[in-house]
């Protein structure tokens, strides 16, 4: 690898370096085919006629461009609904998640108290709990809440779902923060709320930031619980709608196509956006925990 | 609990702390003591609320007779567990639950690290690697149901990859991944390989990125090429991250559900199935919620050894 970069004095290992290096990019070209192709097929599929998707040779590029198949989930209300769902419950569910995880990251970055260490421990071993498990309980819970096929259901089971991490997250950002910050805002005659709010929190951002992306995601492309917690067409979230759009057309693969695309952009745009914050704590949580 | 309220009362050690005015230092510190768990009250409500109560509900359903579905239950002691343990299709899950596991996490850590290695190599520009990186990424941030959908497109028996693989001689005749007895397990497997790797691929660049430099130098004095320095440098290095990451990847592919569900729902007979789509169709398609949670608490069982491995793996690193 880096071995021949430092010792280049022979031609031979210029040569051999020479190798290396086309295999790499080589290397990461078949990458790049094997992560991105499929999905530069979803696209180009979303723009194509239904019979054209499955035309032999298949064709990449179309030449009867189309925004037909958008314009029809655009134009359905009950297709718009399920993105509306979408995006009512992931913005809830992180924001609300934000707010609780941060109150709780903070009693366990600041406070030394009895069963602290067994509360860590319940909050990280709930991560393990496997959703078919508590698929069937809820189930019966939701409806006994009266919160069946609502939006409330669906946001108070995500943030069951997606509290661990934030709390483990923000937990370790408020530790790297100093105990003086508090110091300096009680000696002004602050208290700790104030604290929590005005200062711990803004001063993470880069951890909330990631944290909300994160809860979004999580939220955005939840399966199980959004199929089994609501019951019509107008509490239906992104990825029901998918599936419902798959069994109902017997196969309009450009509007399933279609679809896909509009479900993936805000998951995407948020990515972009945040990669930085979000790619260091993804990676913090998940090598920390 | 709001903030607002808490903010606007007159500012004190304790404000946050409803109740009466401050009185002596004595009371003042035991509410000092309760501070913490006003903080964390909301946290506690909501986990002990949808997780420790359902978790108890779940157990004791497992061991009615009607769970749900009839309020007239009675205690059946360790029937329904029987009945799941005796039922062939359980067998058939576990195992191919396991292989799915297995494939996907080794598949998964050798892509990852694969790819990891190439986006921190210097061999190639600094440009290009940014560029690869969003691009090898993409996968993992697709949704579930979208990864199904688009899958069930380019493995259908007129799709793509029966184009390619017909014209490269691969396979004589187009073939339904999908549907076939035999292909299905393999199939939904490669489509949980291409979804999963970017997990470990991130983790794994983290992981090498942390290597200490000088390192890789005492190793070049000794005379290590990059074989042997991959060996002893960089595998012992990563191998924290690298035992994490199987293990919680191991957790999180034995609880797949929609993926397979949308692919093949568990199917073509069985082939597919695995513990969590056997477990959904006792509750949601056969009604039998009393065996369904029997099931659904195995499969707890079978995760919770897998947590504890991992948490004792963490405690061990530090």
């Amino acid at each position: 690898m880096s071995t021949t970069a430092t010792i280049p004095r022979r031609r031979r290992i210029h040569g051999r370096r020479r190798v290396a290096q086309v295999c790499a990019v080589i290397g990461l070209f078949l990458g790049g085919l094997f992560a991105g192709l499929p999905i530069l097929w979803m696209l180009s599929s979303s723009f194509k006629s239904n019979t054209e998707i499955f035309e032999q040779p298949p064709r990449l590029i179309t030449e009867n461009f189309s925004l037909d198949a958008y314009v029809t989930i655009l134009t359905d209300p009950v297709k718009v609904r399920f993105f509306i769902n979408s995006y009512v419950v992931a913005i809830a569910v992180s924001l609300l998640s934000l707010a609780v995880a941060s109150f709780g990251a903070y009693a366990l970055s600041r406070f030394e108290f009895p069963f602290k260490k067994q509360i860590n421990v319940l909050i990280i071993s709930v991560q393990a709990v496997p959703p078919i498990t508590l698929l069937i309980p809820y189930f019966g819970l939701v409806v006994f809440l009266g919160i069946y096929n609502s939006y409330a259901g669906l946001i108070l089971t995500y943030m069951v779902f997606v509290l661990p991490y934030a709390i483990i997250m923000l937990t370790g950002y408020f530790n790297t923060l100093p105990r003086e910050l508090d110091e300096a805002v009680a000696v002004d005659g602050g208290g700790r709320v104030t604290t929590l709010v005005r200062i711990l929190m803004p001063i993470s951002l880069p951890g909330m930031v990631s944290v909300g992306v994160y809860t979004f995601m999580i939220a955005w492309n939840e399966y199980i619980f959004a199929l089994t917690l609501t019951r019509t067409d107008d509490m239906r979230t992104v990825p029901i709608g998918i599936q419902l759009l798959m069994g109902q057309h017997s196969y309009n693969w450009n509007e399933m196509m279609a679809m896909s695309v509009l479900g993936c952009i805000p998951v995407l745009i948020l990515f972009l956006i945040f990669q930085r914050y979000f790619m260091s704590g993804m990676t913090a949580g998940a090598v920390k925990v | 609990m709001t903030s607002a309220e808490a903010v606007a009362l007159p500012s004190s050690e304790d404000v946050d702390v409803p109740g009466p005015a401050p009185a002596a230092p004595k009371q003042s510190s035991g509410r000092r003591a309760l501070t913490p768990y006003l903080f964390l009250s909301p946290t506690l409500v909501l986990l002990i609320g949808l997780m420790a109560v359902p978790i108890a509900m779940v157990i004791a359903y497992s061991f009615m007779k009607r769970a749900i579905t009839n309020p007239d239950t009675s205690f059946v002691g360790l029937d329904n567990y029987l009945a799941v343990i005796q039922d062939p299709s359980f067998t058939v899950s576990l195992v191919n639950t396991l292989i799915f596991c297995a494939v996907s996490v080794v598949a998964h850590f050798v892509i990852g690290l694969a790819f990891a290695l190439l986006l921190n190599s210097d061999l190639v520009p600094v440009g290009l690697r940014v560029a690869f990186r969003a691009i090898l990424i993409l996968p993992w941030l697709f949704t579930v149901a979208v990864t199904a959908v688009l899958w069930r497109m380019l493995l259908s028996p007129n799709g793509v990859i029966n184009y390619l693989a017909t014209n490269a001689g691969v396979v004589g005749a187009p073939i339904e991944w999908l549907s076939s007895a035999d292909l299905a397990l393999p199939a939904i497997t490669f489509i949980n390989i291409w979804c999963g790797y970017p997990f470990f691929m991130i983790s794994l660049l983290a992981g090498l990125q942390g290597i200490p430099q000088d390192l890789y130098e005492a190793a070049k004095v000794d005379g290590a090429g990059p074989v042997a320095q991959f060996v002893s440098v960089t595998l012992p290095q990563l191998r924290p991250v690298i035992i994490s990451m199987a293990l919680l990847d191991f957790i999180w592919t034995s609880q797949q559900f929609a993926l397979i569900w949308m692919t093949t729902g568990g199917g073509p007979i069985n082939a597919t199935e695995v513990l969590s789509t056997f477990t959904y169709k006792l509750a949601f398609a056969s009604y039998d919620f009393a065996e369904a949670s029997a099931s659904a608490v195995i499969v707890l069982l079978l995760s919770t050894i897998l947590a504890v491995l991992y948490v004792r793996h963490q405690r061990a690193k530090e």
